[in-house]
């Protein structure tokens, strides 16, 4: 018998269990049909704001050893453009990301994919904080809250928080979300990083300061997963480093329901998604598992 | 194997070259820059300013790269005004490569899309019968005339200069002269690389004739290397699935020709 890939994120059901991570590739309808032609479960949008976004100079994004720093500046169309992009979509599972500072930002962006197929919301909590300075939006719980609440009051479909490792400790972003009613949660963003050229003795991202993704923030993510799943009854998709089938098992056994997969894209391509799920097929044959839902967690046994 | 780096490395500018008023050269050496293949970029970096995408220019001296850069922007133009000494970063090569095939063929070039043109000269097989096609406004604007006719020494070969204003070579646009040329010769495979409604025009004139055409495509870069997605075009990423195209693909490109992404993904029309 062929195992059956399919996974549920809580509400959120996906043919495949490894999905494209927000800001990958994302801007346009004929790649995303590319990619899950290819083999992703869902594709998550690039993170889109109210208006449309420049971002910084270059360089915005380089390899380093273990994987790549990058500060975009989170260039996006912003969500009026892109909801009207996906208008058409009837196939692709689409989850779009959305960033913002205040929750009217978010309430008039999910206001624009009224008419679209969203397969859910995911909601970027890394976002620099208007008022604090050197904060994000995850390190303030209370506004998490507010924000993740009020896009649950106004969007049909479900909604994702997807943390990083910001100031304050993460779990307690992770319980925000849930008191806001957040459906899943997207564990980790980018962790932040920097790089300096020797010869010049400069910060090679424009911005100085970015995020490190990639083999390199893997083990970090495991844990985060680990520890939010043994923490909270709330579904967990994992994502940070994951390349190979075995790195997306990892997740699984850690206790997340599903991976996304980011900067393996820069190294393996897009061929990454048909072998995460041949490779895990064949482990499920191997090992006798029929569904994915029987592996999630399994770490948590010992 | 080729080695590809995803880190930029500096480079001190070695020599600069003038070719017009508003064209330059600037020599490094890169030894892994030096053999790139034609139609393949590097990501340059003028340290405080920007990185920009740039073919690599063909340098005789062995261990020898360079680019050769239009001034036009604020990240061009501060390029363009470093001097010998100054140091840039280099990160790459990327993307794929021209497929050159046997017999005659036709270079359409403008401005410094003639790079990779100039690149694939240098890999042109000894029994290739090169015609290269160089546009551009006018008189001073020419350049690159005498590298192409040192780069073909040994082939069988014609470079055409064309100019608008008909101050030198051939009056007219390269696609004109081109499209003549083409009346009487029978082209086995055109390779063009320049402004994008000068490479439409040309892959419409091969398609229609049945040749095999080949375009070297710019799109808005950032990485690189196929993560941020801001120089897709359909479907493709130009930076990882070009930057080299074939007709056929273009001409059931709904964007090749008509629109290009602007930084924040936005489409465009040129
Ligand atoms: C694969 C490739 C090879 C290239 N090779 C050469 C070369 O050999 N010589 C040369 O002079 N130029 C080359 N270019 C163009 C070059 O990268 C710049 O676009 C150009 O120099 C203008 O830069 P600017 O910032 O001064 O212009 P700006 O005034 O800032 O912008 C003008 C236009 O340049 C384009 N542009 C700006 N930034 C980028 C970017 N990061 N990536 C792509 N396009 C951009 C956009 O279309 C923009 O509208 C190449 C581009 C690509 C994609
Ligand atoms: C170039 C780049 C852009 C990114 N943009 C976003 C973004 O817009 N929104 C977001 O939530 N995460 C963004 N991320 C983070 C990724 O979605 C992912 O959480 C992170 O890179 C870790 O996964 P990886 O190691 O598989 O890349 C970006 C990452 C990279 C490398
Ligand atoms: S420049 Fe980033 S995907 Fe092509």
């Amino acid at each position: 018998m062929t195992p059956d890939l399919s996974v549920s994120i809580g509400p959120i059901s996906l043919g495949r269990p490894a999905m494209l991570a927000s800001g990958i590739l994302g801007i346009s309808m004929e790649v995303f049909n590319r990619i899950y032609r290819n083999g992703a479960g869902a594709v998550v949008s690039k993170s889109l704001s109210k208006e449309p976004w420049e971002g910084y100079a270059n360089p915005t994004i380089v390899g380093i050893k273990g994987g790549y720093l990058n500060a975009v500046g989170l260039s996006n169309p912003g969500a009026p453009y892109f909801a009207e992009m996906i208008k058409p979509n009837k196939d692709v599972p689409i989850i779009v990301s959305l960033v913002g500072s205040i929750e009217d930002e978010f309430e008039f962006m999910v206001k624009q994919f009224e008419n679209c197929n969203v397969t859910a919301y995911e909601l970027n909590l890394s976002c620099p904080h208007v008022e604090k300075v050197g904060l994000e939006v995850g390190d303030d719980p209370k506004l998490v809250t507010k924000i993740v609440s009020r896009v649950k009051s106004v969007a049909k479909a479900p909604v994702i928080g997807k943390v990083g490792l910001g100031t304050t400790n993460y779990l307690d972003t992770v319980k925000a979300a849930i008191d806001g009613g957040a459906d899943a949660i997207t564990a980790i963003n980018t962790i932040r990083a920097m790089g300096i050229d020797v010869e010049t003795q400069r910060p090679i991202l424009s911005h100085k300061i970015g995020g490190l993704s990639g083999p390199a923030i893997k083990p970090v993510a495991v844990r985060c997963v680990y520890e939010i799943a043994s923490k909270y009854d709330i579904p967990v998709i994992g994502c940070g480093g994951i390349s190979s089938w075995e790195d997306a098992l990892e997740f699984i056994f850690a206790g997340a329901s599903a991976v996304q997969v980011g900067s393996a894209v820069g190294d393996r391509w897009i061929d990454v998604f048909s072998e995460i799920n041949d490779g895990i097929a064949n482990y499920m044959k191997k090992k006798g598992y029929s569904k994915m839902s029987e592996m999630v967690g399994l770490a948590k046994r010992f | 194997m080729q080695s590809v780096s995803k880190t930029p490395s500096i480079r001190i500018i070695e020599k600069v070259i003038d070719e017009t008023p508003t064209v330059r050269t600037f020599v490094i050496s890169d030894a892994n820059l030096a053999d790139v293949l034609p139609g393949q970029f590097a990501m340059v970096w003028i340290p405080g300013v920007n990185e920009l995408p740039m073919s690599v220019m063909v340098i005789p001296e062995k261990g020898k790269a360079a680019f050769t850069v239009r001034k036009r922007g604020v990240s061009s133009t501060a390029l363009y005004d470093l001097k010998a000494g100054d140091q840039i970063g280099v990160r790459g090569p990327y993307g794929n490569a021209f497929d050159i095939k046997d017999g005659k063929i036709a270079l359409v070039g403008g401005g410094t899309g003639l790079v990779p043109l100039l690149r694939l000269a240098k890999f042109a097989k000894p029994t290739n019968d090169v015609t290269i096609l160089m546009g551009s406004k006018s008189k001073d604007e020419v350049f690159f005339e005498d590298a192409a006719n040192q780069i073909l020494q040994n082939n069988k070969h014609q470079v055409i200069a064309c100019t608008e204003d008909g101050s030198y070579g051939e009056k007219g646009f390269v696609t004109d002269v081109l499209a003549k040329l083409a009346q009487t010769t029978k082209f086995d495979a055109i390779y063009t690389c320049g402004p994008e409604i000068m490479m439409h025009k040309v892959v419409q004139l091969a398609n229609s004739k049945g040749i095999f055409v080949q375009a070297s495509l710019e799109r808005m870069m950032k990485c690189g290397i196929g993560i941020c997605g801001s120089c897709c075009m359909d479907e493709v990423m130009v930076c990882h699935d070009g930057t080299v195209f074939d007709g056929e693909f273009l001409a059931n490109s709904k964007e090749f020709g008509h629109t290009h992404r602007a930084k924040s993904g936005i489409l465009e029309n040129y």
